[in-house]
């Protein structure tokens, strides 16, 4: 029998506000320990959550990138379990009435299609605080100690449909967090710096005999922090409840934890031990009120979003389909892209030298048109330098590092260091004569045809002129020179 | 002359003219802590140190003519489940008993601000819960009128030390009748105004929807002035009101003719001890004389109030009371493992009466039992509060009886949860609706004090003043 996968994701992201959920406590989480508390999120008696506005504001526009209804009334609610991290005893979260719901998410698969995938819901809801053990595991550890900086910072939380749309594809499943990543990037809405915590998912997989619409026993598997591990994770998960259904046994609903050494899940709960988390309408707050033109302005706020951006490149500068798609990968990139094109006019040029060599010199999340590294000017400069034959292509690369290390402008940078391309004919031919000189032999072999040595030969003079010279031109007088001596 | 007699404004007066000072008002008020604590335990910490300092500040203030408010100088007393920065604050409970707060609660801070002399925290059951201040981890607190009987509570403390003038007027908070039914016990007024007119920043939590901080105090126009100075809409509590504060003593004296009290007629049936019954009547009389038009009314579902009450507050409280589990701050009792030491903590910080109110809201949100018992209270509540609102057309307030039966003795009801719980049947309509209500001194039984309470629309707390006022003066007169 074949089988067909259903995929689920909890995907957790930590918002890009400046104080916390519920107190005006800076949202630093990883500053020294217990520095960024207070009495309100250190859960001290007496204390009150007042809603943070700006956390409001990017859920509603996580919402709107992934097409969700934005609900006019929303409630929060308490889910209660103890935990030393969890200073009050329980998290606020939202339960029955999120603030977004049913939306769908389009995303690329295999970089061609665009396959939906259903949203469930995007909530608003406080982070815990961490512990931190002495010494290597809880089972060793003397004791743990708490930090509480983490707690109360605001996340959303992402839920994929298992119904409407559900991911039964493990390509689907890597572009689906790497689109949502993307787009909670794109919106400013979160950094999702993985290994800084910011972004963490629970995924929950179960097997069903391919075009049926049923569901088998799924199991859930909690808090990955890599891409690579979930995509693991999912895989391994997949084979061995494949492997179970062959045998004729039944696949255990329960919870488990990805082994990221042995690239296994092993069992952590099984569903009778989960915990029941008494969930109620948070008394401490009242129901979120969102009125029309608020969401209104938000989604007129909102960026242009990556998909969308690379088919207008697709169509406005004719990249291919893949060009477009890497160069909107990021969103400072794709802005970056575009706001070169207003200082020069060769699309595939600024394309080309954007992926291949800025890419190498400046951290691809660091390129911003507003970056004082190489800003957008400098590139249009370097891309009309080469255009007027005034450098060539590798000094061109030399000449953007010169710039971006000494932040000079890229003229500057050719001027200075006397790097203009020799004009004149006859001074490039006073080298090329003095090299083929010494190379008589070469010369021989160029007269016979052979490619190579007329390579070298190019090489030579380049190195001369210091890569001064067109490799073109000294090409066509090194031919010229060989037969004029015959 | 006994200055402790004496009403805010009487005492106002006299520190302008100069004739006393905050300093020697607050030194008669010690002497009086002094004579009468050992017996009645209505405090569980004093800060008379600090008190002495603020008695200071305010003499001076007085001495150049510029006091801060009418409460300037006037020793007040907090209940215990009000944070006060840096004074011990233990909600009456071993599990917060060196607990010292990093901030003051909002009240507190308004408190301060209109130059009032905190004398000290006074004793409750612990976090509230509890109708006799029985429930004290601090041991309770004594009827001011017989030894033998309780105070009422949960706010018995501060309303023992009103009518033992250890403090001129006092906080208390009341999520089920916790003001209301100990000032009837004690003999003085109390005000459990409207949800959300005061704020809860800093009132420690037991059940949210239904806590909200009054005062406690010898008089109607105390109570006025003290209302004042604490309501208001406060940003840190999203749950307060952002609606005008009125001059609440504007209102004393003026004439009730015409005003409309209803009586609810399932308020005087069954099981109401008979003597209640008749100062019952009796208060309805003394308000028809004065003018009010006193009008039959119906709440039906009045009678499942205390059930949808219990199952709503001690929700609430499970959840609320789930920090003090040793990790942060409060009483830790280290066990073998992280659940032995929650385990430990919990059992031996919190009393029975506690622990009973944590296992009972803990049940009632269960999944599988979360529809039967929380969402079918929250509709009672609903159907309670539909009651009230279609009784509001027709009247302006309600006159009730505070309790069904008179103070009763010390250990009593311990034993006998239910009869306990069964007082605040006529207490907790008024908090499950989030309206205000204030109980008046009414009649004595046995010589221990009785009251009856008045109920108001929303934000009316101006109504209830006024005809409370009448009434008073009508006892008095």
């Amino acid at each position: 029998m074949d089988f067909e996968p259903v995929i689920c994701f909890e995907i957790h992201a930590e918002l890009k506000t400046h104080s916390k959920l519920f107190c005006a406590c800076p949202n630093t989480p990883l500053a020294k320990p217990n520095r960024n508390i207070c009495p309100i999120c250190a859960g001290h008696p007496g204390v009150l959550p007042v809603l943070n506005k700006k956390a409001v504001e990017l859920c509603i526009k996580a919402g709107l990138a992934f097409n969700c209804r934005i609900n006019p009334t929303s409630k929060f609610a308490r889910k209660n379990y103890f935990y030393p991290d969890l200073p009050k005893g329980y998290q606020i979260s939202q339960y029955d009435s999120p603030l977004c719901e049913d939306g769908v998410l389009f995303v690329p698969y295999r970089d061609k299609e665009l396959v939906p995938v259903g949203i469930k819901r995007v909530h608003l809801e406080e982070d815990a605080g961490k512990l931190v053990y002495t010494s290597k595991g809880i089972e060793e550890a003397e004791y743990g100690l708490v930090d509480l900086n983490r707690a109360g910072v605001p996340l959303i939380e992402i839920v994929s449909d298992h119904e409407r749309d559900p991911i039964t594809d493990l390509d689907v499943a890597r572009s689906y967090l790497e689109t949502v990543r993307q787009i909670l990037r794109y919106i400013g809405a979160s950094d999702c710096l993985m290994e800084m915590g910011q972004m963490r998912a629970d995924v929950n997989v179960s097997l069903r005999p391919k075009g049926s619409k049923g569901f088998g026993n799924r199991v859930e598997i909690k808090n990955m922090s890599s891409f690579r591990f979930i995509i693991e994770a999912i895989s391994y998960e997949i084979s061995r409840q494949r492997e179970l259904y062959l045998q004729g046994k039944q696949v255990v609903q329960e919870t488990r934890l990805f082994d990221e050494g042995k690239k296994i899940t092993i069992p952590m709960r099984s569903k009778e031990d989960a915990p029941d988390y008494r969930y109620f309408p948070e008394p401490d707050l009242v129901p979120l009120n969102i009125d029309e033109t608020f969401v209104e302005r938000l989604k007129r706020d909102l960026p242009e979003l990556p998909y969308s951006k690379a088919l207008r490149f697709k169509e406005t500068y004719g990249l291919s389909k893949e060009e477009a798609l890497t160069i909107t990968r990021e969103k400072g990139v794709g802005e970056y892209f575009e706001d070169c094109l207003s200082y020069c006019s060769n699309p595939k040029r600024v394309f080309n030298w954007i992926t291949k060599e800025l890419f190498r010199l400046i951290p691809k999340e660091e390129i911003s048109p507003k970056g004082e590294t190489f800003p957008p000017s400098h590139m249009g400069e370097l891309i009309r330098l080469l255009e007027e034959g005034k450098i060539t292509d590798s000094l061109g690369r030399y000449v953007m590092e010169r710039s971006v290390t000494t932040k000079r402008r890229p003229s500057e940078v050719v001027v200075e260091e006397g790097l203009e391309v020799i004009k004149e004919d006859r001074d490039l031919e006073e080298i090329i004569k003095g090299i083929l000189s010494q190379n008589s032999d070469a010369v021989k072999k160029v007269r016979g045809g052979n490619l190579n040595t007329l390579n070298f030969l190019v090489g030579q003079t380049m190195r001369e002129t210091k890569g001064k010279g067109d490799p073109k031109r000294i090409r066509e007088i090194i031919l010229r020179l060989t037969e004029e001596t015959r | 002359m006994d200055y402790l007699n004496l009403s805010v404004k009487e005492l106002n007066r006299l520190f302008l003219k100069g004739e006393l000072s905050p300093v020697e008002l607050l030194k008669a008020t010690m002497e009086r802590i002094h004579m009468v604590e050992r017996d009645v335990n209505a405090f569980i910490t004093t800060c008379l140190e600090s008190a002495e300092k603020a008695a200071e500040e305010s003499e001076k203030r007085y001495m150049k003519k510029a006091p801060l408010s009418p409460l300037d100088g006037i020793p007040v007393g907090v209940k215990d489940n009000i944070v006060t920065k840096g004074i011990r604050t233990t909600c009456g409970s071993r599990i917060l008993k060196d607990y010292i707060p990093p901030y003051n609660a909002t009240v507190v801070e308004k408190l301060l601000a209109a130059g009032a002399v905190i004398v000290g925290k006074t004793n409750m059951d612990e976090f509230a819960m509890g109708s006799s201040t029985e429930n004290s981890a601090f041991g309770p607190t004594k009827n001011p009128y017989s030894e033998a009987h309780v105070p009422g509570g949960s706010s018995g403390g501060s309303a023992a030390a009103v009518a033992l003038r250890e403090v001129i007027c006092s906080l208390g908070s009341d999520t089920g009748g916790s003001i209301r039914q100990p000032a009837a016990f004690c003999g003085v007024v109390g005000m459990k105004p409207t949800y959300g007119r005061v704020s809860r920043f800093g009132l420690v939590a037991f059940a949210s929807s239904l806590d909200q901080i009054g005062p406690i105090t010898s008089n109607v126009e105390d109570c006025a002035i003290l209302l004042n100075h604490i309501a208001g809409y406060d940003p840190m509590d999203s749950t307060s009101a952002d609606i005008p504060v009125p001059d609440y003593t504007m209102v004393l004296g003026r004439p009730i003719e015409g005003i409309r009290i209803g009586v609810p007629q399932e308020y005087t049936q069954e099981g109401v001890d008979h003597r209640i019954l008749e100062f019952f009547e009796e208060a309805k009389e003394a308000l028809r004389e004065v003018g009010a038009k006193i009008v039959q009314i119906s709440l039906p579902h009045t009678r499942y109030s205390v059930a949808a009450y219990y199952i709503i507050a001690t929700a609430e409280a499970s959840s609320n009371l789930a920090r003090y589990d040793g990790v942060k701050y409060g009483s830790r009792r280290e066990g073998s493992d992280l659940l032995s030491t929650y385990e430990l903590t919990r059992s031996t910080g919190f009393g029975k009466e506690v622990k009973r109110r944590i296992m009972l809201g803990s049940y009632v949100l269960s999944s599988g039992y979360y529809e039967a018992y929380y969402m079918k209270a929250m509709k009672v509540r609903t159907l309670i509060k539909m009651d009230f609102d279609s009784a509001f057309q027709y009247v302006d307030a309600i006159l009730a009886p505070i309790s069904p039966v008179p103070t009763f003795k010390i250990g009593e009801r311990v034993k006998d949860p239910l009869s306990m719980y069964l007082i605040d049947i006529f207490t907790t309509p008024a908090n499950l609706c989030g309206i205000p209500g204030i109980s008046v001194p009414f009649g004595k039984i046995e010589g221990l004090p009785m009251g009856v309470q008045l109920l108001g629309r929303p934000f009316e707390e101006d109504t209830l003043l006024q005809v409370a006022y009448a009434l008073q003066k009508g006892v008095k007169g």
